[in-house]
């Protein structure tokens, strides 16, 4: 019995430090990061492990935000981000809700075209020759309109819609609902958790968008944040450095700056979603 | 979009007489009935045409020499002439290659690691330490790839990333992981399953919540160890989600992880780093060959399709519930 019992502790300690482990390694690269972003030149020379910065500086802070690129594409995200969420949610929700109803005519082979469209695609050249057509290119809509929906989140969404029971509905229509006012007083009400995950989803997915952005946007003014970042992180950096104010000591004090920039929304939005999308994002894969 | 009182008004009306009609009403009154249904239907409905259908048409310019002034329509039939071509080029056979190798080694490390994690996590019974960790291994799935490829950079940096200055303090030869094309892919492999682990043990952590607690507590009774109890109870009882998850992620072998590479690669590493997506992305973009770019889409189409039916085909053999 005893032996048992340190058997179990062993595993314990093992098991606890292996998944502290796990935490340290998926956080350092952000926290080395963010020490490079506010230390001086000369101590990230001097010292190979940034465990903690001895001296602080926001010079690449100061630098990066006066930068006029960066609020523009700043300006662009922000755009897409909310613009173009409010889009999806507007879509999915709709589309979400009418599919769920089990007497809609159709039902069933729409949601099978629906679903085919994970199976097999066109690819990237037809896509980008139909936008090209439909006039979008370097226009903004080209950011949010052909994501307008994601097959796999309406699918969520649905089943969040169909768990709901039925009886519910039915007596809120005998009680004088339309269907408008089922979808926005009971529907919705109830499946908060399941949009607020899927809200996360696809803002998080405009935050970072870079694919289509690739495809759609060259004109530099309309560079989406990680364009811009791109830009300033892989590319020659002397595009960015405008003058003789030394770029070349701030180097990569400033990379990592703008890559702080663009992190932090997300780290900021990300626990107030958090409780929610464990919960809806099990919901969806387990009903799926 | 708002309700009139005429419509609050009027419902209540026609619901109460829907019992007695229903025998006699014929489909299209059932549909004017849910004309609102369709009206929210509509915009999903334009589009999936426009932005899934229409391209799905449009592949056919793989089929054809494509002229961007013709179109689509007006352009004139090539037959297989660019998937002759196509099958004659090494490049192809490079990137086909580079792209399985990537895939394969993502499955073949990614997809069990997920699970060991999961199931670690499962036996822990601190809450606070639970959640602490699963919030901390999330966190990277909604981080873009450019954002991680800089942190990569940071870290693994030939000069003065935290890793060599490890490997230089041991003693050891600093390595280039973005630069020498011997380390390049397992560079990818390995940060692939680093950003997703986390995310992807969410859904063995809701198959594993779904195990009847009754049959570890009957394999307490009988003595079972811990290990007993996830080989003789949490596997089987998890197989159905774990095959699933195993043919979604062969369905998609054929997607080798077209940001981060694009991001991270460069022109010395083009032999080892260049897949399927980044090549389309080249001659079609760059160069402007639509028509072949259209052609090594389809064909990437076509294999994840059969893949995915093979994948299913054999989990179904295997006595699983497949995905259709």
């Amino acid at each position: 019995m005893r032996l048992l019992r340190r058997q179990g502790l062993t595993f314990d300690v093992i098991n606890y430090s292996f998944l502290a482990f796990l935490a340290f390694i998926t956080l350092y690269p952000f926290w080395d990061s963010f020490i490079v972003s506010i230390i001086p030149m000369g101590e990230y020379l001097s010292s190979s492990l940034h465990l903690y910065p001895k001296s602080v500086t926001f010079e690449a802070y100061t630098y990066l935000l006066s930068m006029k690129e960066l609020w523009n594409s700043y300006g662009v995200t922000l755009i897409i981000t909310v613009a173009g969420t409010l889009i999806n949610m507007l879509l999915t929700i709709m589309a979400a809700y009418a599919l769920s109803v089990e007497e809609l005519k159709g039902r069933r082979i729409m949601m099978f075209f629906i679903v085919f469209t994970m199976l097999f695609s066109g690819g990237v050249i037809p896509t980008y020759i139909i936008i090209k057509d439909l006039g979008m290119m370097n226009s903004l809509w080209a950011l949010m309109i052909p994501s307008a929906i994601n097959t796999y989140n309406l699918i969520v969404l649905r089943s969040f819609f169909q768990s709901i029971p039925s009886e519910l509905e039915q007596s809120a229509k005998i009680d004088g609902c339309s269907e408008m006012g089922v979808l926005f007083r009971i529907v919705i009400p109830l499946s908060l958790p399941g949009i607020a995950t899927i809200t996360l989803f696809y803002a998080v997915a405009h935050w970072n968008e870079f694919f289509n952005a690739i495809f759609y946007i060259s004109d530099k003014s309309r560079y989406p944040l990680q364009l811009f970042l791109r830009g300033m992180l892989f590319e020659n950096e002397s595009t960015y450095s405008g003058g003789g104010d030394s770029p070349y000591l701030l180097g990569p004090a400033i990379k990592m700056a703008a890559l702080m920039v663009a992190t932090i929304p997300i780290l900021l939005i990300y626990p107030f979603f958090q409780k929610h999308f464990a919960k809806g994002a099990m919901l969806g894969a387990v009903k799926e | 979009m708002s309700v009139t009182k005429e419509q609050l008004l009027a419902l209540p009306h026609a619901e109460s007489q829907a019992p007695i009609r229903s025998e006699k009403k014929s489909a299209w009154i059932s549909i004017w009935r849910q004309r609102y249904l369709y009206v929210m239907l509509l915009p999903a409905i334009v589009y999936y045409v426009l932005f899934h259908y229409l391209p799905l048409y449009g592949a056919t310019i793989a089929f054809k020499d494509f002229n961007i002034m013709k179109g689509i329509l007006g352009s004139p039939w090539a037959g297989f002439k660019h998937f002759e071509y196509l099958f004659a080029l090494d490049k192809f056979w490079e990137v086909i290659g580079n792209t399985l190798i990537i895939s394969f080694s993502r499955l073949l490390v990614g997809f069990p690691f997920p699970l060991i994690v999961a199931l670690l996590l499962n036996e822990v019974r601190l809450a606070v330490f639970k959640k602490s960790v699963q919030t901390i291994i999330y966190l990277p799935h909604f981080i873009s790839w450019v954002i991680l490829g800089g942190l990569m950079y940071n870290v693994l940096s030939l000069d003065d990333g935290v890793i060599n200055n490890l490997i230089k303090s041991l003693g050891g030869n600093p390595i280039g992981f973005m630069t020498d094309e011997k380390y390049f892919r397992s560079t990818m492999v390995f940060s692939m399953v680093w950003k997703e682990f986390g995310w992807n043990s969410i859904i063995f952590m809701a198959a594993l919540a779904g195990v009847n607690p009754q049959l570890y507590e009957a394999a307490t009774l009988d003595g079972a160890n811990r290990w007993q109890k996830i080989v003789s109870i949490t596997l089987p009882c998890i197989r159905n989600t774990i095959a699933i998850l195993l043919i979604l992620r062969l369905g998609n072998i054929m997607e080798a992880g077209f940001e981060q590479i694009f991001v991270l690669y460069h022109p010395g590493v083009y032999s080892v780093a260049d897949i399927i997506d980044t090549y389309v992305y080249r001659i079609g973009l760059a160069e402007g060959r639509f028509s072949l770019a259209a052609a090594i889409g389809l064909f990437k189409s076509l294999i994840n399709f059969i893949l995915l039916v093979i994948a299913n085909r054999i989990t179904r053999m295997m006595g699983e519930q497949g995905v259709y």
